[in-house]
């Protein structure tokens, strides 16, 4: 069983402020972290390779720093990272994103099963996942609550859609979207961390995947972000003070007449 | 301060931070209240690899990474007991009950016990006191009578760190009563040996998390291939452990202290009286100033001699009484002086300061009171006066 888990490095949203002038996300300073719904992605790739052996490798897109947040896995306990970088894969949207890591996996050549987060906090899409499959032209397990088995070939899912569960099977290879309710992720440990610190960690390039510029990056990308900007914030509030009976009369005012206009 | 910790070290304290934070701090009152031992977070540890730190690779664990294993139990005893002084001691008197095979033991014992401790597949506990040998080591009426291949032991053993939690225990016991202290001798007693048995679990002030039991011998028969070293030699084994192991509660003194100071410094930021913060009062001011100062200067002591026994040094008793001591006075006063800080609030279950202050007390006490670390350090002054100076 090899288990491909592709992660995103995001900045820590928690951190990040918008410039109000510029409507743009403030990114300087701000620390960037494992995508946290990837933690659980791991989680459940590292629990069935404990039950079924095999192997887990970790991918992701980005720039160089992007390994650190490879290396973080290898600490959490992924037996293998590869880094897809190259100045040709800047500016990607999902579709590009997608259609390059599925070409990584392709390469890799004998993946049975593909797991990632639900979605990346920066972006909030829940695309790349689905688009993976896509690419590969795979099955895909989408919004995965619990991975109830994984033998003969076939993987047997719960999905929590809204208003119930959808219980899935899919032969193998497969792509799988994963919630936070599916594990509780492991904290590196130390062998972890020291394997992680040493590990020689491959890049591929856009020749290594034997892809046309025309189809990664921004050339590749057919959407646009046309504008970021956050909803105007109102402070404007107004002060009443009275006794319960005059605060509910004014509230009840202001309600009704609100209804009426 | 900075100590360089090596790339190695750092990944211990990080780890074990984060298991403080996300496992012993949102538990530690519930298992304080509850007197519970924290095997759950025992677990963690275990999955983590912080178990087998100081134990050599040949044997399981990871001690040559750090150079040693002296000062990667100091540094992971610290940050888990930053959080809790009764997980901490859980996490601790594991080590200390593997110490004796660690470094007493045969090659054979130590393939048969240590990998299992290292990867926390079985825990340990250290057992000398006994209801009248406590500072006196001599007063052990614990029997080991051989008998063919087997020693049977009778006897009990009280206020085994542990105890009862563990599955291996290093036991002290007289074989030959006649010769006293150096009638001594050390044993490895595992869990379901018929004869073995488990006594009262005490209801203790502080370290609650931690289990403390008599352990109990009746006509228990264990092998006489579980002598450690040989007979006569309980009392040496008995005190390189205890030396080697002081600056374990040395490290866990100088946690509780600065859990406390982070508690106090940061209520002190937010607490406002008089219509300011409180920690624009000079009074206060002064206080934290004191309280860092003697923590740092407690942690200098204890990683100098942790440092110094992974350099290989033969004679560190003088120096690991003086971190003991030291550290621990200095948690005592740290610790009181954060709930004097948090004022009433200080005082109160809610916040963690008093829960400390019951926790510091122990380290004063266990391990060699600090009354018998001044006489070791004292001796050792007077021996090298003697000696023409040191």
């Amino acid at each position: 069983m090899r288990i491909a888990v592709a992660v995103k490095q995001v900045p820590d949203t928690a951190e990040v402020r918008i410039d109000p002038e510029r409507g743009t996300l403030i990114r300087e300073g701000v620390p960037s972290i494992l995508n946290p719904f990837d933690e659980y992605a791991l989680e459940e790739a590292f629990r069935w390779r404990d039950e079924l052996g095999g192997t887990v490798v970790v991918i992701t897109m980005g720039p160089p720093w992007a390994e650190s947040v490879l290396r973080e896995a290898v600490a959490m306990g992924a037996d293998e990272a590869l880094l897809i970088s190259d100045r040709a894969f800047a500016g990607a949207d999902t579709w590009a994103t997608s259609h390059t890591l599925a070409a990584a996996v392709t390469k890799l050549g004998d993946v049975d099963l593909v797991i990632t987060g639900k979605q990346a906090i920066d972006g909030d899409t829940a695309q790349t996942g689905p688009s993976i499959a896509a690419s590969l032209d795979w099955p895909q397990i989408t919004f995965v609550g619990k991975v109830r088995s994984i033998e003969d070939g076939h993987i047997l899912a719960e999905r929590y859609v809204e208003g119930g569960i959808e219980v899935v099977r899919s032969s193998l290879p497969a792509v799988v979207t994963i919630l936070k309710d599916a594990n509780t992720p492991r904290l590196p440990s130390l062998r972890g961390k020291m394997k992680a610190r040493k590990l020689e960690i491959p890049t591929w390039g856009i020749d290594d995947l034997g892809l046309d510029p025309a189809e990664t990056g921004l050339d590749g990308s057919p959407t646009r972000v046309v504008t970021i900007s956050t909803p105007e914030t109102s402070s404007d509030g107004e002060m009443h003070r009275g006794t319960p009976e005059e605060l509910a009369a004014v509230l009840a005012d202001l309600l009704l007449g609100e209804e009426e206009s | 301060m900075d100590y360089y910790l090596s790339d190695e070290l750092t990944d211990i304290r990080d780890i074990c931070r984060e298991i403080a934070e996300k496992y012993i701090v949102p538990a530690r009152a519930e298992l304080d209240e509850e007197n519970r031992f924290p095997r759950e977070i025992m677990k963690v540890m275990a999955d983590s690899d912080i178990l087998g730190i100081y134990i050599p690779e040949e044997f399981g664990g990871t001690a040559e990474a750090f150079g040693g294993g002296a000062m990667a139990l100091s540094v992971a005893t610290e940050e888990f007991s930053r959080a809790c002084g009764g997980v901490a001691v859980s996490y601790a008197a594991n080590a200390l009950g593997a110490m004796p095979i660690l470094i007493s033991a045969s090659d054979e014992q130590k393939t048969r016990y240590l990998p299992d401790l290292a990867s926390g597949r079985k825990l340990a506990a250290f057992a000398l006191t006994e209801s009248e040998a406590g500072s006196d080591a001599g007063g052990v009426k614990t029997k080991a009578i051989k008998d063919g291949d087997h020693y049977i032991l009778n006897g009990t053993k009280q206020w085994i760190t542990n105890g009862g939690e563990a599955q291996v225990y290093t036991v002290i016991a007289l074989t030959d009563p006649s010769r006293g202290a150096r009638g001594l001798s050390a044993f490895i007693v595992e869990e379901g040996t018929p004869g073995f048995s488990y006594g009262k679990k005490e209801d203790k002030m502080g370290i609650r998390a931690s289990a403390t039991r008599e352990l109990i011998f009746e006509d228990c028969r264990i092998p006489a291939e579980n002598l450690i070293s040989g007979e006569g030699r309980g009392f040496i084994v008995a005190m390189k452990t205890l030396n080697r192991s002081r600056p374990g509660v040395a490290s866990q003194a100088v946690g509780i202290a600065q859990g406390a100071l982070d508690e106090a410094a940061k209520y002190a930021s937010q607490r406002r009286q008089f219509g300011q913060r409180i920690d624009s009062f000079q009074a206060i001011q002064f206080m934290l100033a004191d309280m860092a100062t003697q923590i740092e200067a407690a942690r200098a002591l204890t990683y100098s001699v942790a440092r110094m026994i992974d350099a290989g040094a033969k004679k560190y008793e003088k120096v690991s009484a003086m971190a003991k001591v030291f550290a621990s006075d200095v948690a005592m006063k740290v610790t009181t002086d954060a709930v004097q800080i948090l004022g009433g609030y200080g005082y109160m279950k809610e916040y963690p300061v008093e829960k400390m202050m019951r926790d510091a007390k122990i380290t004063q006490i266990y391990e060699g009171t600090n009354q018998i670390q001044r006489a070791v350090i004292a001796s050792a002054l007077i021996k090298e006066t003697a000696a023409g100076g040191n």
